[in-house]
């Protein structure tokens, strides 16, 4: 870019770098999130993976057992006594409970919400456990994947929020109290450009991140393992351009706004979606073809789909190129909107 | 730098009017006005940071540009600096957006700085603060020195403190255009003024020739319980204030004769020339300005 000045650029890099830095209360929240994050993670992943399901019984624990009924031999649910049959059914009711069982004899009585989706696959796996199941039967056959458990999979996504959110809070607010405090303003008499000081953002912001999630990413793999087949500098270079295009965008969102208030409503307006429709939580497979197609204007759809690719089935370069390709669309074009958009002051 | 036929049109009201006048270089220019006259707008367009609607400014001939802003530098009445840096943390930064200026040690010798350089910029007094902003003004060593309302807030120490800055930076050659409430500061500092109301220049010239050229009476202050009810015949222009009364003489011999043959004591009396404060009131109105 013509008149680019790298020096004005470090200048402005560097003091934000001290300014956070110095920040104690908010360097403090960016190296306490991780830990909690990966302590969270540990706990929640940690152990045999979790159950689908929650059944209440009327019985002692020792009751409980599939040599008693074969419905208490089922996998992935979480059979546990309880002795007021009462206050069971209202939970029952309340959807804080699947379902509530009362052996009587060889038969089971059941409580079920008619509104609850767990309930009915409940109430089915109760119907099939009663019959003589063949335990390979026609028509079966195995889809064992690569191995991976849930919570390699929703790692990614774990990540890729936390990037979202600082990516897009942290540069956002900090423009705008820049811009309410008149500090924007000063620079703006002096010879910085508006692409320079925007770059220099960009920058900083992006050296925080990516030391935060490579701690956050060091401490799960620590503490729960996962699976990582891929390569490192691959997964390096997708959460570069993944954070590049979302700070980013983050500038772009702040670009002229005056008022935190306002500059919140417009962030969770673009993260909210990107929480759902980007693949954090659970797929998009299967989901109306609008929202598929939105997904894609997302730049964490495109991070999480190569991330997991690379982490889960060892992806490489040639197979995520697409994916490398848009978001260094993204990245380039948000960043130059941002700087297009930008205004020093609001009244100007 | 030359001001031409500057116009500045907001949705819902024009700021600037059509104004031009010129900045004699090594100058100290003075921009006055009531609230909302609409001169901070001008020299925000002198300063390069807003465009005007119509109309230009030259600096030696040649529109503003980038190269401008090396050359200029800008205190505004309040800046906002960033969190967490000391007073020398600020001054390195704003010097590296510039080519060329002047190194810490000099600015901090020019502002006084030495005893606050490594303490948190948002820390310092009202005074100091200014103090600091002023250097950060000078970083790049400017040709022309933007000073937006410097001393608006300061306590009187501190102003006066700030003017023998301002006059040292001025001792050294510097054109310096000056926006002010405060008429003293205006008329110690500035060569030239003009006076702006409703977006149009109501007044122009030196403060001397300004008052020489609008006043050739004195005024005689004495408080209000002096003077007698009613001074019926008094042949002069009386201003009346809440607890005193200003008599506007042509010849002061001739009025403290007149009030002295009516037995009002004069104990208590100031004697005062017109001043700028006189002018600028009777301009642009006594009424209050939001």
């Amino acid at each position: 870019m013509i008149g680019f000045s790298l020096q004005r650029t470090l200048g402005v890099f560097y003091a934000r770098n001290l300014e956070f830095l110095r920040d104690r209360s908010s360097l403090g929240w960016n190296l306490i999130l991780p830990i909690a994050l990966v302590v969270g993670l540990a706990f929640v992943f940690s152990g045999p993976g979790r159950p689908l399901f929650k059944v209440a019984v009327v019985a002692s624990p020792a009751a409980i057992n599939a040599e008693q009924h074969p419905f208490f031999g089922t996998r992935f649910v979480e059979f546990f006594s309880v002795d007021n049959r009462e206050s069971a059914i209202d939970k029952v009711g309340g959807h804080t409970l699947d379902m509530l069982v009362e052996p009587e004899g060889a038969q089971l009585n059941y409580w079920v919400n008619p509104d609850s989706p767990k309930g009915y696959v409940l109430e089915r796996l109760l119907a099939a456990s009663q019959l003589q199941v063949e335990k390979n039967p026609q028509g079966m056959h195995m889809a064992t994947g690569n191995g991976a458990r849930y919570v390699d999979w929703l790692l990614p996504g774990i990540l890729g929020m936390n990037m979202m959110f600082s990516c897009l809070f942290g540069v956002g607010y900090v423009i705008v109290r820049y811009r309410k405090s008149g500090y924007l303003k000063r620079l703006n008499a002096t010879p910085l450009t508006a692409f320079e000081f925007v770059s220099a953002q960009i920058l900083s912001r992006w050296v925080l991140i990516m030391v935060i999630t490579m701690m956050i990413y060091a401490g799960t793999q620590w503490l729960i393992g996962f699976r990582m087949a891929g390569s490192h500098l691959l997964l390096f270079v997708l959460a570069s351009l993944g954070a590049f295009a979302m700070i980013s965008l983050g500038l772009v969102v702040a670009a002229r706004v005056t008022s935190e208030e306002f500059a919140g409503g417009l962030l969770n307006m673009v993260t909210w979606p990107m929480m759902f429709l980007s693949g954090v939580w659970f797929s998009l497979e299967g989901a109306p073809h609008i929202l598929q197609a939105a997904a894609q204007l997302l730049p964490l759809t495109h991070l999480l789909a190569a991330a997991r690719m690379v982490m889960l089935e060892g992806a490489g370069w040639t197979d995520v190129w697409d994916s490398l390709l848009i978001l260094t669309g993204m990245s380039l074009l948000f960043a130059l909107l941002g700087a297009w958009l930008f205004r020093w002051s609001a009244d100007r | 730098m030359q001001v031409v036929e500057l116009v500045k049109q907001y949705p819902a009201v024009q700021a600037v009017s059509g104004i031009s006048f010129s900045v004699p270089t090594g100058s100290c220019f003075g921009l006055l006005g009531p609230n909302g006259a609409g001169k901070t707008t001008t020299v925000e367009i002198m300063e390069g940071i807003l465009q005007p609607t119509s109309g230009s400014v030259l600096y030696n001939g040649r529109p503003l540009d980038s190269e401008f802003r090396q050359l200029a530098g800008v205190q505004f009445q309040s800046t906002a600096l960033q969190d967490f840096l000391t007073v020398e943390e600020n001054l390195r930064f704003f010097r590296r957006l510039y080519r060329t200026g002047l190194s810490v040690d000099q600015l901090c010798d020019l502002c006084s700085l030495h005893e606050f350089r490594r303490q948190n910029a948002n820390l310092l007094s009202g005074g100091q603060r200014q103090r600091l902003l002023l250097a950060i003004a000078l970083v790049n060593d400017p040709q022309i020195l933007f000073l937006d309302e410097p001393t608006t807030g300061l306590d009187p120490q501190a102003r006066r403190n700030f003017w023998e800055q301002v006059e040292r930076i001025k001792a050294q050659g510097k054109t310096i255009v000056l926006t002010t409430h405060y008429m003293e500061e205006a008329y110690r500092l500035c060569d030239e003024i003009i006076i702006v109301d409703h977006g149009r220049i109501i007044a122009q010239g030196s403060p001397r020739s300004l008052l020489s050229e609008h006043y050739n009476d004195v005024v005689i202050q004495l408080p209000k319980w002096d003077v007698p009810d009613g001074l019926p015949e008094l042949p002069w222009n009386i201003i009346e204030g809440v607890d005193q009364i200003e008599i506007v003489a042509d010849d002061a011999d001739v009025a403290i004769r007149w009030l002295v043959a009516r037995n009002v004591p004069l104990r208590h009396m100031t004697l005062r020339a017109r001043s700028l404060e006189d002018l600028f009131l009777e301009l642009t109105g006594r009424e209050l300005r939001a």
